[in-house]
């Protein structure tokens, strides 16, 4: 047993190894994840730029509908965090079944979130007259810098809601195996981690108070 | 071989009752984020405050949710002190932000 050992640590430093000790698939995603990230950064930083260097910064969010709506969202990615998890740690354990449950409730969560952007998108854009680039509260970048940071974050979830249905369709039919759930809630939690960010530089900095 | 060792990574990681336990304390960070917003505090100190609630609930995310804690370390050191240096030279901007109301030409 220990020659095989030995076996293994030469062959990370000869090709063949897998020096992460993760498969090529999660490496991938990670690689992904980081990149993606940077671009968010580099939004999220531009973002910032403007709204601390503008005077006039409008801030439409009101607490009701707008933060407690926002909250409501934040909350929808984290409970859907915490059920791709289960998912996860289910398929680790070779329960199908549950995996299937724990995904199409992730799904759910994220579709909730779709939903409830899309009725506050439309309340912007109809009922407030926000557009890209102008509106009625002050400085015209806000529409630009909103609507291109969480459309940006509302196209990531939207492809994994499709990502992560593909993965339960094929889960319950007996397909892939553990690794591509895990795969799948790298990015998931990814998602969830962007908004974590949005939600407090985006809302919170543009609340009526 | 290969797979042998997929199915035993596969065996190390957090319980349900701790990622219960994650979801709970972000929850709460979240909340203590939006009583924050309601305080009369200046912008600069609220931006501070809100950023680093913000990089405690990704560190938490990454570590528990993602499962970071529980893979090597080389991993960690190979995705993340590059991203955190590109973003502390994207903060090299961020003082000309504070300043450029006073290096505007009067009106």
């Amino acid at each position: 047993m220990s020659d095989v050992k030995a076996a293994t640590m030469d062959s990370l430093w000869t090709g063949g190894g897998s020096p992460y000790a993760i498969g090529s698939k999660k490496f991938g995603m990670w690689l992904f994840i980081i990149s993606d990230a940077l671009t968010f950064s580099a939004m999220l930083m531009a973002y910032t730029y403007c709204r601390v260097s503008t005077p006039d910064w409008p801030t439409p969010f009101h607490f009701s509908p707008g933060i407690v709506f926002s909250s409501i969202m934040t909350f929808c990615l984290l409970s859907s965090s915490l059920t791709m998890v289960m998912a996860v740690h289910a398929m680790n354990h070779g329960n199908r079944k549950a995996t299937v449950g724990w995904l199409l409730a992730t799904i759910a969560g994220g579709l909730a979130f779709v939903i409830l952007h899309a009725t506050e998108w439309h309340t912007l854009i109809v009922e407030e007259h926000v557009t890209i680039a102008s509106n009625p509260f002050g400085s015209p970048l806000f529409g630009a810098t909103f609507f291109g940071l969480t459309g940006l974050h509302m196209t990531h979830v939207i492809i994994g809601v499709i990502y992560l249905s593909i993965i339960a369709f094929a889960v319950g039919r007996g397909k892939f195996k553990a690794e591509d759930v895990e795969v799948s809630g790298l990015y998931w939690h990814f998602v969830d981690l962007v908004w974590m960010f949005i939600f407090p530089l985006v809302y919170l900095l543009s609340a009526k108070v | 071989m290969s797979d042998h060792n997929q199915e035993a990574v596969h065996q190390v990681g957090g319980t349900t009752k701790s990622f219960s336990v994650v979801w709970v304390i972000l929850l709460v960070l979240t909340g203590v984020e939006v009583f924050l917003a309601y305080e009369q505090v200046p912008l600069l100190i609220m931006l501070t405050a809100l950023m680093g609630l913000s990089v405690i609930k990704a560190a938490m995310i990454i570590a528990y949710f993602m499962h970071l804690k529980f893979e090597r370390f080389s991993l960690f050191m190979t995705l993340f002190p590059m991203l955190v240096l590109c973003i502390i030279l994207m903060l090299i901007f961020m003082p000309d932000a504070h300043r450029a109301f006073t290096m505007r030409p009067p009106v």
